[in-house]
């Protein structure tokens, strides 16, 4: 943990402060080179491997012939600025190259040496720097792999750019390339490893998934007296959960856990978990590589088809939601093995604000005494998925299950939530701890806005569906003053105010 | 000098429909594997389109981001759109297509505010660039050529039409000929062989530079795509492949 992290200073989120530039303040910031032990089994070369250069620009050109966006992306900023002030990691650190435009054109330099008529021209005669193109050294290599890692691809820069350009793309680009030279992020790439290898981020075997959930069975029949299930590998199960590794321990994550049973209990619908598909999160994604997010992805429609399930539901986790809603019937469908009737895959949310709506379950607020929610919209969900059958409905549907479990809802300012959401600062495979210096800073728009909606609307809590901000928050917020268990599921707060069992 | 000019504009015209063209061609084929639409997003197809022509008539997402600078583009570019739609009149015959020759000459007289528009917003765009530090880091040499370029278009056809006229009856006799390959006369006038030197510079340099922003905006995947993924399956041939390698 970085002790030494300057936490950034909270002001008024309706005038917040462009910082000014502070060249080179995070240059020193980056995460672990992965070991051969985490490349080799994703296929791609140990460490970095000699001729890296050329394979490098050669990736690079594949790329660009296989991602729309890439190759446009590539040609068509102009510059105009729009989105220098729109990244939470530039806002929080002040440096340059944490504006989306300038981490872009880390890449777009190479692009324009190797790619262009004019840079290839130019750059032939050392003349590249008058359109914008550099050799790709060893110190460009450095800096990608450091700033690629100060971007949690959250797209926010993507919602203001005049044509939507989406800086996470090119990190994502970025990221396969340094993989296929032998230059990866140890962090993610280690877990990948242990999803092939043991099936879930966490590196948790079946056996011990198992004793785990009896546990929390005895827990929820402490708690409310009654036999709540948390099947697993059920054959013949209506629905297959697949969750995010963290709800199946961690805090406040297994509290959401606890809810999801809850309201399956209650609707009647038999489900389970599969120990095939023990994990939801797909960091694949978050190093660009189709390859292995299809591979990842793979499980589940295994799990599926084993089991005989007819609906897939995901839990509370972000980036998962968007490979599950926006990715999985392109890598894995088509999915006709599943009930057309109901969305295919359908979110927790969804599962459990249609039940509301129509009766299905009953809530007493009360459950959820002296709380005062805000909710904070992940990313990958706020703009890279959706929920419900209307634009928006990823905005509509977690506040309208929020409001129905608690005394008080307010939301943050306009600014920083629905599409405009700022990240957790943890995202994109940044969570790890050598990153908790650029995690702080970049946290800092959130903590803002939080600190602004506690401090005028007495706000005690705030409620996330995402695995990693859960666990960022939990991480983040008692370095900017606030308690560690502000941050909740929204499946615990469902939790708290169920009305089980004896009511009819 | 009719010469020089005549071959000038045959090689930037060329440039330009074949740069452009296999840019363009380029774009459309390379797929995009997976569905990224920044959402919220329109459900349908026909909604996406619609999104990507508020895009370029609104500069919606531009709106949202920075009005100063929302300001500033659309008075350039409004200003862009109606000196070049004026300026057919040196391409068409009268008797093409009615209705847009009865366009143009309606446009004549507001040339010169879509002129001074032109003018005002590449000068608040430059200073805009020098002035903001955040602006003036991400800027390069090119990015200033260009506003240089398309400001000396600009004045020379300015002062064109204010200070020394040329006869444009001729240029228009020039560029008619052109098309059917028949050389006549152009003006000896020295800011028009500024201003049309200068034109088939940009012309030239447009498909190596962001101004394929024009034809790329259509392109970009984060606007032009549906929010549909759970409705329709998504398969980009490569990966159709991968499949198929797979099974
Ligand atoms: C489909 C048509 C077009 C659309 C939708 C479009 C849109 C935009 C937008 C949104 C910007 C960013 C805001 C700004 O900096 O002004 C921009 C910038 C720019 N556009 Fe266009 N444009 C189009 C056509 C053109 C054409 C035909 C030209 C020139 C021949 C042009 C020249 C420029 C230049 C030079 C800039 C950069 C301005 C700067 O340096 O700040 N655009 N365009
Ligand atoms: C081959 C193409 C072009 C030709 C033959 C041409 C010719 C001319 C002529 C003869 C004038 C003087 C008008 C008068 O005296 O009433 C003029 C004005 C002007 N030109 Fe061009 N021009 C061309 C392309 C362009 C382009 C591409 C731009 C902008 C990027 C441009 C911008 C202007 C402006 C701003 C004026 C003054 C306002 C106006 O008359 O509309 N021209 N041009
Ligand atoms: S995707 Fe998010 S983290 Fe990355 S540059 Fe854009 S705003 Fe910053
Ligand atoms: S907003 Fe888009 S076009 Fe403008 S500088 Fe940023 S990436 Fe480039």
């Amino acid at each position: 943990m970085a002790a030494d992290t300057k936490i950034p200073a909270m002001g008024d989120p309706a005038e917040r402060t462009i910082p000014r530039l502070q060249p080179g303040a995070m240059e020193q910031s980056k995460p672990y080179v992965a070991a051969p032990a985490h490349n080799e089994p994703l296929g791609f070369p140990g460490e970095l491997v000699p001729d890296w250069q050329e394979k490098g620009i050669a990736r690079m050109g594949e790329l660009l012939g296989k991602y729309k966006s890439l190759r446009v992306f590539m040609d068509i900023c102009v510059k105009c600025g729009a989105c220098t002030d729109k990244c939470h990691y530039f806002l929080g650190t002040g440096d340059p190259k944490n504006m989306p435009v300038a981490r872009q054109d880390l890449f777009r330099s190479v692009y324009r040496r190797y790619f262009t008529p004019a840079g290839k021209a130019l750059g032939a005669m050392g003349m590249g720097k008058l359109v914008g193109a550099r050799e790709f050294t060893k110190e460009v290599l450095d800096e990608w792999f450091n700033y690629f890692h100060q971007c949690s691809q959250c797209r926010r820069c993507s919602v203001f750019c005049p044509y939507g350009i989406d800086t996470a793309e090119v990190s994502m680009a970025a990221r396969d390339i340094m993989d296929n030279i032998g230059q990866g992020h140890k962090y993610a790439n280690e877990i990948i490893g242990k999803v092939h290898k043991i099936g879930n981020n966490l590196g948790l075997p079946g056996p011990a998934l198992i004793d785990n959930l009896e546990g929390l069975e005895e827990d929820l029949k402490d708690e409310t007296g009654l036999d709540i299930r948390m099947p697993v590998d059920e054959e013949g199960a209506e629905i297959l959960l697949v969750t995010p590794s963290a709800d199946f321990f961690a805090e406040p994550h297994v509290l959401g856990l606890m809810g999801y049973a809850k309201v399956f209990h209650a609707a009647g619908t038999s489900w389970t978990i599969s120990t095939k598909a023990t994990e939801a999160a797909n960091f694949a994604m978050f190093i660009g590589s189709y390859d292995q997010m299809q591979k990842i992805a793979m499980r589940i429609r295994e799990a599926a088809l084993e089991l005989g399930v007819k609906r897939i539901v995901f839990g509370e986790c972000g980036h998962a939601w968007r490979v599950a809603y926006s990715f999985l019937n392109t890598l894995i469908g088509p999915m006709d093995f599943l009930d057309p009737r109901y969305p295919r895959p359908q979110h927790i949310l969804e599962f459990t604000h249609d039940l509301i709506k129509r009766g299905g379950i009953r809530l007493d607020k009360s459950g959820n005494d002296g709380m005062v929610l805000t909710f904070h919209d992940s990313c990958n969900v706020a703009r890279a998925s959706r929920m419900g059958d209307s634009a928006g409905g990823q905005f509509v549907i977690p506040r309208e299950v929020i409001k129905a479990c608690v005394p008080k809802f307010v939301d943050m300012h306009p600014d920083t939530i629905g599409e405009k959401t700022f990240c957790c600062g943890g995202g994109g495979g940044l969570l790890t701890d050598e990153l908790m210096d650029v995690r702080i800073k970049g946290s800092q728009p959130r903590m803002e806005a939080l600190n602004d909606v506690v401090k005028r609307e007495g706000v005690t809590h705030m409620a996330a569906i995402c695995a990693i901000c859960k666990a960022q928050f939990t991480k983040v917020l008692p370095t900017y003053g606030f308690d560690r268990e502000m941050i909740v599921s929204v499946h615990q707060l469902v939790s708290n105010a169920i009305v089980l069992g004896n009511n009819d | 000098m009719t010469t020089f000019f005549a071959i000038l504009f045959y090689a930037a015209f060329a440039v330009l429909v074949v740069g452009v063209g296999l840019k363009v061609a380029q774009y459309a084929r390379t797929p995009a594997p997976l569905k990224i639409p920044t959402t919220p997003a329109p459900l349908t197809p026909a909604g996406a389109a619609f999104r990507v022509g508020r895009e370029v008539t609104l500069f919606e997402s531009l709106w949202k981001a920075n009005k100063p600078l929302w300001l500033f583009a659309m008075v350039f570019h409004l200003g862009l759109a109606l000196v070049l739609v004026r300026h057919l009149r040196y391409f068409l015959e009268p008797v093409w297509a009615p209705p847009v020759w009865s366009l143009i000459v309606w446009l004549q007289p507001f040339g010169i505010y879509g002129g001074l528009a032109m003018l005002a917003g590449l000068a608040a765009l430059l200073v805009r660039r020098v002035v903001v530090q955040r602006i003036a880091y991400i800027s390069g040499p090119s990015d200033y050529l260009m506003l240089a370029l398309l400001l000396a278009i600009g004045v020379s056809g300015m002062m064109m039409k204010m200070v020394a006229h040329t006869d444009i009856v001729a240029v228009k006799s020039f560029f008619l000929g052109l098309m059917v390959f028949d050389i006549r006369a152009l003006p000896a006038d020295p800011l028009l062989a500024v201003h049309l030197f200068l034109v088939a510079l940009l012309m030239l340099v447009f498909p190596f530079s962001k101004l394929l922003h024009a034809p790329g905006v259509f392109f970009s995947p984060t606007r032009n795509q549906a929010d549909d993924p759970r409705e329709r399956r998504h398969l980009a041939p490569w990966a159709a492949q991968l499949e198929r390698e797979r099974n």
